[in-house]
């Protein structure tokens, strides 16, 4: 069948070129032949380890940051520290105090190594073993609203301290509302 | 009105009753549920003595006897250089005349004697100036050491002679010394006299200690301690310094009262944010729960008795008190007035309670009946709390705090009646006293 083919073009060739035959270029030699190595026996990869990225930083980053996973990371994260504050005589999460306590269950998810005693606290206007019960409801709230973003309840304990460890001397409105907080006391490396 | 000394069980005193008193009714008698007459004027001269260590501690002693006596904002202690008559021998009558012209109403003539290295003894006669009576005649025969005890028994004994009333002064107070600004305190368990004198530190002072109360029989003290950082309550015996954690719970335990008869405790309990009031059998560890509302129940108290227990709740939406049988049952607010009202007390007469009320931004102090008629508000400043009761229920002490950064904490006192408002003597700033009963 080859044979036949290569007669055929041979007789085309003769008839066109009757006058001047031009030159026939060059085949080119044919590309030596080379064994293809068998296919190699491809292993199974393990499919790519996911891991979620802390959360973006607003701006340029800053070389000032904190380390991520560090507990000055987390207080950055919470916008500023890790604190809530309440109303008087109040232990209900206001939309920013949520908003705070998400941002502390994200980082807490994916520092999952972190645990936290929540601490209750109260300002000085009010008499002592109430403001311990009031310091007890505030770090309640605090942990009930992270367990419901996923943290274990295993991961947070609670303490109240009433009106013992004021963060704000002042005698003013300012002063008080400021003590009146639940502060997440974070901790690393799994115990509490 | 005159009436014999009871015969005190006795540690370190043993107290006689000498000689005696004369017949019935002597004319001086003091009122002291009555607002602030004029003080009884009282003349205590340093007790008659031989040598002159007798002669040290009969000043010392006479000195107590007149601070304590003027304290009480019931009587004037007249200053011994205006008297006229130098007594020489206790056993005569005094010359009435020369103490009528110095204005005593009544006269306390005492004299000390050496009995041995280890004992001495000290007595004293209370005269009515007036009628020219022996109201009481007393002797203690104690060591030279415990002069201080003994002239605190002699104002008692003074006291009841001419109030009818049992006397406070042989008495200490349990506090929380404090030291440092508002935002970096620290807080250490204290006992003092009284007056202030012989102040000790009960506790070593690395964890923070709040709210002592002491036992019925004085000689132990429970109180809230964040040892380990698990706010407990603790159980601590003042002489031998023992200390035990009254039960692990999951959570916080605080608020500690015992009951009168010293073998239970009431506390609060709080499980995740639900602070509910229990009672523990000592021996047994036993507890039984007695409130189950969700809101805050807190600092109970039980009444005299044993059989109530009054106590603090938001059940109606702001701090108020309630009362409520030693079971549990049959619970009543009793506090209707303006504000908030908290850290309530029953008096040990059993017909008052004492409470802090926060209205208009001021913290005071205030009584009322058990059934919370009569309220009356004593007391008034930037922060007044945590009163406690005199062991004869007629006088309250409490904290003072002030207002600023540096928020300084003193006690202070007051009158059931509402007078004699008067800063009690502490080593340092001091918060959460506790008055213990009569020592035995």
């Amino acid at each position: 069948m080859k044979h036949y083919l290569m007669g055929g073009a041979a007789l085309l060739v003769l008839s066109a070129c009757a006058t001047k035959p031009e030159p026939v270029p060059e085949m080119p030699a044919p590309e030596p032949v080379t064994q293809t190595p068998p296919p190699e026996i491809i292993q199974q990869t393990p499919p790519p380890v996911v891991q979620q990225l802390p959360p973006v930083v607003e701006s340029i980053p800053d070389p000032n940051l904190p380390n991520p996973g560090s507990i000055e990371d987390f207080a950055y994260q919470s916008g500023g520290e890790p604190r809530v504050f309440f109303g008087y005589d109040q232990f209900d999460l206001s939309p920013e105090a949520r908003d705070v306590l998400r941002r502390q269950a994200n980082w807490m998810k994916i520092y999952n190594n972190s645990t936290a005693v929540i601490e209750g606290h109260a300002d000085e206007r009010g008499t002592r073993e109430y403001n311990l019960a009031l310091g007890a409801r505030r770090a309640e709230s605090v942990q009930a609203f992270l367990v419901s973003q996923g943290i274990s309840p295993n991961r947070l304990r609670t303490i109240s301290y009433g009106k013992e460890r004021p963060i704000d001397g002042r005698p003013s409105e300012t002063g008080w509302a400021r003590n009146r907080n639940g502060y997440t006391n974070l901790r690393l490396g799994g115990t509490s | 009105m005159t009436r014999i000394t009871r015969i005190l069980p006795i540690l370190a005193i043993w107290l006689f009753t000498l000689l005696l008193s004369l017949p019935a009714q002597a004319q001086l008698e003091i009122d002291i549920t009555k607002g602030n007459l004029d003080p009884v004027q009282i003349a205590v001269p340093d007790f008659l003595a031989t040598t002159q260590a007798e002669r040290d501690l009969g000043a010392q002693i006479a000195t107590v006897i007149r601070a304590d006596l003027e304290r009480s904002g019931l009587f004037k202690a007249l200053d011994p250089a205006s008297f006229l008559e130098t007594q020489t021998n206790i056993d005569y009558k005094p010359t009435f005349a020369d103490w009528r012209v110095v204005k005593a109403d009544a006269l306390v003539s005492g004299r000390i004697k050496t009995e041995s290295a280890s004992r001495i003894l000290v007595e004293f006669r209370l005269w009515d100036v007036f009628a020219g009576q022996q109201l009481k005649g007393v002797r203690f025969a104690t060591t030279p050491d415990n002069w201080r005890r003994t002239a605190h028994k002699a104002s008692d004994a003074i006291y009841e002679a001419l109030t009818g009333e049992s006397g406070y002064f042989d008495s200490r107070i349990v506090f929380i010394d404090e030291k440092g600004p508002k935002t970096n305190k620290t807080k250490r368990l204290a006992i003092m006299d009284q007056d202030g004198e012989n102040p000790v530190y009960l506790l070593g002072g690395s964890d923070l200690v709040l709210t002592p109360r002491f036992s019925p029989n004085s000689q132990t003290i429970v109180y809230l301690s964040y040892e380990n950082d698990n706010p407990n309550v603790y159980l601590l015996d003042i002489e031998t310094g023992r200390r035990e954690l009254l039960g692990d719970f999951p959570g916080m335990t605080y608020a500690p009262h015992l009951s009168p008869d010293g073998k239970s405790l009431i506390l609060t309990m709080e499980r995740r944010g639900n602070n509910d009031i229990y009672v523990m059998d000592l021996t047994s560890r036993s507890t039984t729960r007695l409130t189950t509302d969700p809101a805050i129940d807190v600092s109970a108290s039980y009444s005299p008795d044993g059989k109530k227990i009054v106590f603090n709740s938001d059940r109606g939406g702001t701090p108020q008190l309630y009362t409520m049988d030693a079971n549990g049952k049959n619970v009543k607010r009793i506090s209707f007035g303006k504000g908030r009202y908290s850290a309530p007390i029953w008096s040990p007469r059993g017909d008052k309670i004492a409470f802090a009320r926060s209205a208009d931004g001021k913290f005071g102090i205030g009584v009322m009946d058990v059934d919370g008629r009569n309220e009356r508000i004593l007391t008034e400043s930037y922060l007044d709390e945590s009163p406690t009761w005199s062991p004869n229920g007629r006088v309250i002490i409490f904290s003072r705090e002030y207002r600023g950064v540096e928020g300084r904490n003193e006690v202070w006192s007051i009158d059931l009646t509402g007078q004699n408002l008067r800063r009690v003597e502490t080593p340092g700033m001091a918060s959460d006293p506790a008055w213990s009963p009569l020592l035995p």
